[in-house]
């Protein structure tokens, strides 16, 4: 082989990192928002990501207009965020980390049950709707459908590093998910942004479903994408944002470029082995805060 | 809390374990109903009662790294199937008897779960728990893909029966008593183990691990302990569960099984030996429910569901019961059995 023609290959490895990269930072956001808020790491969040994937594909089957199925499906993640906040995580606000992780997960399986029991383990192949069609750039191969999610992507993450960094609201998920008591004690009303969280989150699930449900196809194993995501996010830092896309980002290519250059199976445990050593030696992630603690 | 009229006389009575007449005669008759209940199953429950026994092992070890400690394990699953596969290569490859592999599955268990437990050193909660997820991931593919002919890789790895002497343990009736007599030394020794300088130490780093590093403990020395104790019992849990079902993949041991046994434990009351016990007959139980009662839901569910009733029901159930025990019950069933036991002692009076 040619150097050009390695470095071609790489070039395309690593636009295709990037482009899947743009996805785990996605699910990253569901995750984000509820850790900005409210302190609570949600291992649901494939879960919700698939559920939403499903029940935005039924809405699409019954051929109802478009702008019905927007309507229909955002109001299910709402529906669906608000239920699981009211349920599961108010009796949640105050209590140890390992309280919530544990609520979480029991949520994470009690979803795919529910999934598993109403669409049945057949996986779905969503309806191809966004416009456009793959090209060739720069020697690159791009898939329109990744440009789509990537592009989708950065404007989420611009309008939540708005919203917490300019708005009232904002403010007071930060505070929340300082310390929930404390919080109480000046006045935030952390149901209320409980509430609003899971909403947000359940919107995200709705969206962040249909993107991956075009890309991949909607089935159970979404969850464990879920759940890959997870981990490629957190290396960037949970307290900051950027932390998350970049750390997104950076996962995605060197996912891509292992898989392509060393072994395919190598694609299923880059994340988490990145994860380990990031955690091993660099605990606060890329971007997060140095926490000290005090007695 | 001691029954009216029994006093300590002396410091053996005040360490005791088995403290009352009563007490022993509970204790044997509960091991006389042990040992004679495969007997009185049928096969399923047989199975289903060996299950609990593995179950209990690993148990065991994740109470004590969860309850007493304080650190977060979602890679349990994963650590019993280096000892499965440790126990499973020895005897069907090298033809290793099981009373040696058994102890050398938890030590090599043991090892990979410090290997894992390194970043607790510098990190704890929700970042812990990631790092020990990354281990459900990681070993699993190591051992599909990594020196595939001695693991057998994806196909499953076929396990002799474990012999001693002339008895070959190739029944559930005979597993039985291979299986419960380990159990019952390894609930005895992590009964044991938390009332002990160790115990106390990891007590300590649960409560708070910088105050303990003040006292004098060596947090990092006893972190480490326990992610050890832990991975070990967790090996021996997955040597048995080799022997058991004598065919292993790596398809047995998913994050599916880590949640659970969390659930176990959590249900049965985090740091508590007798709650750990509760807790897995609870979540077994449960999923037992589900089994049985999947085939006779056919009309109410919807028809996507015919073929996996079971597999969907199960998730559920265990999600539902996990939640309502954090958000009702979060000391456990064992504290509920504290409560009895202290109601039980006081009667007829309220204190």
């Amino acid at each position: 082989m040619f150097y050009s023609d390695i470095l071609q290959t790489f070039l395309q490895f690593f636009i295709n990192g990037l482009l899947v990269g743009a996805i785990y930072s996605l699910i990253g956001v569901g995750a984000v928002v509820i850790v900005k808020s409210t302190k609570v790491f949600n291992f649901a969040v494939g879960d919700m990501l698939m559920l939403g994937g499903f029940i935005a594909y039924t809405l699409f089957d019954t051929g109802i207009p478009p702008i019905m199925v927007v309507i229909l499906s955002v109001s299910a993640g709402v529906l669906l965020g608000l239920a699981i906040e009211r349920i599961a995580l108010r009796p949640m606000i105050g209590q140890p980390t390992m309280s919530s992780i544990m609520v979480t997960l029991a949520l994470s399986f009690l979803l795919r049950g529910l999934t598993l029991l109403v669409w049945g383990g057949y996986p779905r192949v969503f309806p191809k709707f966004l416009p456009g069609h793959n090209f060739r750039a720069g020697g690159v191969l791009w898939s329109y459908e990744l440009l789509w999610i990537f592009g989708g992507t950065m404007l989420l993450f611009g309008l939540f590093c708005i919203f917490y960094k300019f708005t009232r609201f904002g403010l007071d998920m930060r505070a929340t998910s300082e310390d929930h008591t404390l919080a109480q004690t000046r006045g935030i009303s952390v149901k209320r942004i409980f509430a609003l969280t899971w909403a947000i989150a359940g919107v995200t699930a709705v969206v962040g479903g249909v993107f991956l449900g075009i890309k991949l196809t909607l089935s159970l194993g979404l969850a464990d994408v879920g759940l890959k995501a997870f981990s490629a996010v957190i290396f960037g830092g949970f307290e900051s944002i950027g932390g998350v896309l970049i750390g997104g980002l950076i996962v995605g290519i060197l996912e891509n470029l292992a898989g392509g250059f060393l072994d395919p199976s190598l694609k299923e445990i880059v994340p988490y082995i990145i994860l380990l050593l990031v955690l091993i030696f660099r605990p606060e992630g890329l971007f997060g805060l140095k926490r000290i603690e005090r007695i | 809390m001691r029954p009216s009229g029994v006093f300590d006389e002396r410091y053996e009575d005040d360490i005791a374990i088995v403290r009352t007449k009563s007490h022993w005669g509970l204790l044997f008759a509960l091991l006389g109903l042990l040992f004679t209940l495969p007997s009185i199953l049928t096969p399923h429950f047989l199975a289903t009662a060996n299950h609990i026994g593995i179950s209990i092992i690993a148990c065991q070890g994740l109470s004590i790294l969860m309850g007493y400690t304080g650190q977060m394990s979602i890679g349990h699953a994963a650590f019993m199937m280096v000892g499965a596969y440790t126990a499973g290569i020895l005897s069907a490859k090298a033809g290793w008897p099981f009373l040696i592999t058994i102890p050398v599955s938890g030590l090599s268990a043991g090892v990979v779960g410090l290997i894992f437990g390194i970043p607790s050193i510098r990190i704890k909660g929700f970042y812990l728990a990631m790092a020990t997820l990354s281990a459900q991931f990681i070993i699993p593919w190591l051992i599909d893909h990594v020196r595939v002919d001695i693991t057998g890789g994806v196909f499953s790895l076929v396990v002799p029966p474990p012999k001693l002497g002339g008895i070959v343990f190739n029944t559930q009736f005979k597993m039985f008593y291979l299986i419960m007599p380990i159990v019952i030394l390894i609930t005895f020794f992590a009964k044991n183990l938390v009332r002990s300088v160790i115990g106390r130490a990891f007590v300590a780093i649960r409560d708070n691990d910088l105050a303990a590093e003040v006292m004098g403990i060596n947090v990092f020395r006893y972190k480490l302990l326990s992610f050890f104790i832990c991975s070990f019992f967790a090996g021996v849990a997955g040597a048995l569960w080799a022997y058991w079902l004598r065919a292993i993949n790596t398809e047995h041991f998913t994050l599916k099984e880590s949640v659970w046994y969390i659930g176990m434990i959590i249900t049965g009351g985090m740091g508590s030996t007798a709650g750990t016990i509760f807790g897995v007959i609870y979540v077994t139980m449960l999923d037992e429910f589900a089994r049985v009662i999947a085939p006779h839901l056919g009309g109410v569910l919807p028809p996507t569901a015919s073929v996996g009733a079971e597999l969907a029901l199960q998730p559920i159930f265990f999600g539902i019961g996990i939640l309502l025990f954090v958000i009702f019950e979060p000391r456990g069933i064992a504290h509920r059995w504290e409560m009895f036991k202290a109601y039980y002692r006081l009667w007829p009076f309220s204190y």
